[in-house]
């Protein structure tokens, strides 16, 4: 446990810059369409990305599409459905995309055409674009990797979890680290079993630290 | 001036740190921003903090502002009027009296940069000169239901740009260039937004002759038509009926007609009940607002048409909860339920705010959660990570 890494960790957190792609829904049928036609990464954002851009105020509706049906259509039944998807269960962004239209299309069978919206009362599609930000702060052994965790930007422990699961740059991870320069194996898939979905960022960080706490004391007996 | 480390103390734990790491991805670049001129609201407000900031940082950046004659003026603020959905006429020699007029500014100014950010619409036409440097189109408006003639031909320049940024999605008129998203903010150490003492509250409501022996009810906003201050003389009436409280409808008139004769009628609201107060502000009598907004119980936003309209931001960060209408922006800066509530019509707004007169614990719930909304999402220092990492973007 005391072991130090040949590698350092280094914290690096990001900021969110957002786009918008000029490509709006102003009915469920349209939502439909268009989620299947938006660059991959705009399905990222509204799902995976949710609980980075709502912050402190997550988990009511899980993504931005559940969020949008529920509040500006008022649809709570496909508000619900939508909802309870969980991006991380899927293996790639098409996987959930398919699944996102599944859902549309089961609900919209056989229903009339439903009233429109007007335009700043529909969905605007964007996508992101992840600028990472070095925070300077590196570890080479547990203690120091806890110390850090507890006190980096939240947007670190997005970018270390979230985004590199999400985005298949799982090099780049905790657990990844964890695994191949302190040789924590079962910590590491601790790591990874940690569930993301519907919960806060400073959440996330409060189980990884409790995990981690726990693996101290266990090396410390 | 605030200095970086003043923020420290408002903003969320952590920030200002973050900032001095982004900032080390863009020393070296030249930043420059360029708009119609440095005083007044909206963008200027904004640069006027957040240009000082960022040379204390080490981030060289410099501010130039356009000019010309007084058909340069008019036809700019004419064409700016119809890019935001408004019918006006653009005569062609006016148009190209403000194609001129910047390209004499573009020999005038210098405008060698890296990043250079344009405001609005007076300067966009500057980009014809651009020489080098990625250039930014900083949109603060909604031009989504622009004017097609106008649109049109401001577009030849808009498309010029090598990036547009609106403050929010719906927002963006058709563009053939990438489209960032960067929501305003407010400056928490404004005189608009500092702390104020009990005391000066209480001595400067006395000046503005406001009492607070009863409940206050405050919208803060220009009294006109999209602002809706005769629906929330409305609401308030419904409201009157169960509580015994007080309106404030405090803001500016300017010399429109239509607004002068709104003005004349909220007057005469107000002869007739004495618990409506009108107060026809100047634009910068930001520490009257500043009090107007601590002292009120609950704070109103009625727009029945806004653009972002940072007013319930700046309530909410007083730890005042907002009832407001659903339009613009408002609705992305209220949270239902937890910040306050978005309404369509008089009766919700009346609705709400009796539920929360009912409810008299919701009301600091709701201002606590407001505040620490704005801490995290609303602030200057937010917009300032926000503008930053669109220049590490667009230059990397």
């Amino acid at each position: 446990m005391s072991s130090r890494a040949a590698q350092p960790f280094r914290f690096t957190g990001c900021v969110e810059l957002r786009q918008a792609l000029d490509v709006h829904a102003l009915d469920e049928r349209e939502l439909m369409n268009r989620i299947g036609e938006v660059p991959a990464d705009s399905i990222f954002f509204h799902t995976f990305g949710y609980f980075l851009h709502h912050r402190s105020f997550t988990t009511a509706y899980g993504n931005d599409f559940a969020r949008w049906v529920a509040i500006e259509i008022g649809d709570h039944a496909l508000a619900e459905r939508l909802a309870v998807v969980d991006p991380f269960a899927f293996s790639t962004l098409e996987a959930l995309r398919e699944h996102l239209v599944t859902i549309l299309q089961d609900h919209l069978r056989g229903r009339e055409a439903e009233r429109r919206l007007e335009f700043d009362r529909g969905f605007h599609f964007q996508r992101s674009h992840v600028v990472e930000v070095p925070l300077g702060r590196a570890a080479e052994t547990l203690v120091e990797f806890r110390a850090g965790l507890a006190t980096i930007d939240e947007s670190a422990i997005y970018l270390h979890t979230v985004e590199t699961r999400a985005r298949e740059r799982r090099a780049d991870s905790f657990a990844a680290w964890l695994r191949s320069e302190l040789a924590l194996g079962e910590l590491a898939e601790k790591f990874d079993r940690i569930d993301p979905y519907l919960t806060s960022l400073e959440r996330i960080r409060g189980r990884l630290l409790g995990l981690v706490d726990v693996a101290l004391e266990e090396a410390r007996r | 001036m605030s200095r970086i480390d003043d923020y420290r103390r408002v903003a969320i734990p952590g920030a200002v740190d973050f900032i001095l790491k982004l900032v080390e991805q863009v020393k070296g670049r030249r930043l420059l921003h360029v708009t119609g001129g440095r005083l007044g609201g909206g963008a200027a407000e904004t640069l006027r903090a957040t240009v000082p900031l960022l040379g204390e940082l080490g981030v060289e950046t410099r501010w130039e502002v356009t000019g010309g004659d007084n058909a340069y003026y008019t036809t700019a603020r004419s064409l700016q009027a119809a890019l935001e959905g408004a019918e006006r006429v653009l005569s062609e020699e006016g148009l190209a009296r403000w194609v001129d007029m910047n390209g004499l500014n573009a020999k005038k100014l210098d405008l060698d940069a890296d990043v250079a950010l344009v405001h609005d619409t007076q300067p966009a036409s500057l980009v014809s000169a651009r020489n080098g440097g990625r250039w930014v189109w900083r949109c603060h408006f909604d031009c989504s239901s622009a004017q097609a003639g106008a649109w049109a031909f401001f577009r030849r320049f808009a498309d010029q740009y090598d990036a547009a940024v609106f403050p929010m999605p719906g927002f963006e008129g058709r563009l053939g260039i990438p489209m960032y998203l960067v929501p305003p903010s407010i400056d928490p150490l404004s005189e608009r937004n500092r702390d104020l003492t009990p005391r000066e509250v209480t001595e400067i409501l006395i000046g503005l002759g406001v009492a607070r022996d009863k409940p206050l009810l405050v919208q803060v906003g220009p009294l006109a038509r999209p602002q809706d201050p005769l629906g929330v003389v409305n609401a308030y009436r419904l409201v009157k009926k169960h509580h015994d409280v007080r309106l404030v409808l405090a803001g500016t008139a300017d010399g429109e007609p239509e607004r002068l004769e709104l003005l004349s009628h909220l007057r005469e609201v107000a002869q007739e009940d004495r618990d409506v107060v009108v107060l026809e502000l100047p634009p910068e009598a930001h520490q009257q607002v500043n009090a107007l907004q601590r002292a009120a119980t609950i704070v109103l936003q009625k727009s029945v048409q806004a653009g972002f309209e940072l007013g319930p931001a700046e309530a909410m960060w007083k730890g005042k909860p907002v009832v407001g209408g659903y339009s613009g922006g408002l609705a992305q800066q209220i949270i239902t339920n937890v910040t306050g509530y978005t309404v369509h019509s008089v009766e919700g707004a009346a609705f709400r705010i009796r539920h929360l007169l009912n409810n008299p614990e919701l009301i600091p719930r709701m201002g606590a959660a407001g505040r620490e909304h704005v801490r995290r999402s609303l602030l200057i220092t937010r917009e300032l990570v926000d503008e930053l990492a669109l220049g590490v973007h667009l230059t990397r």
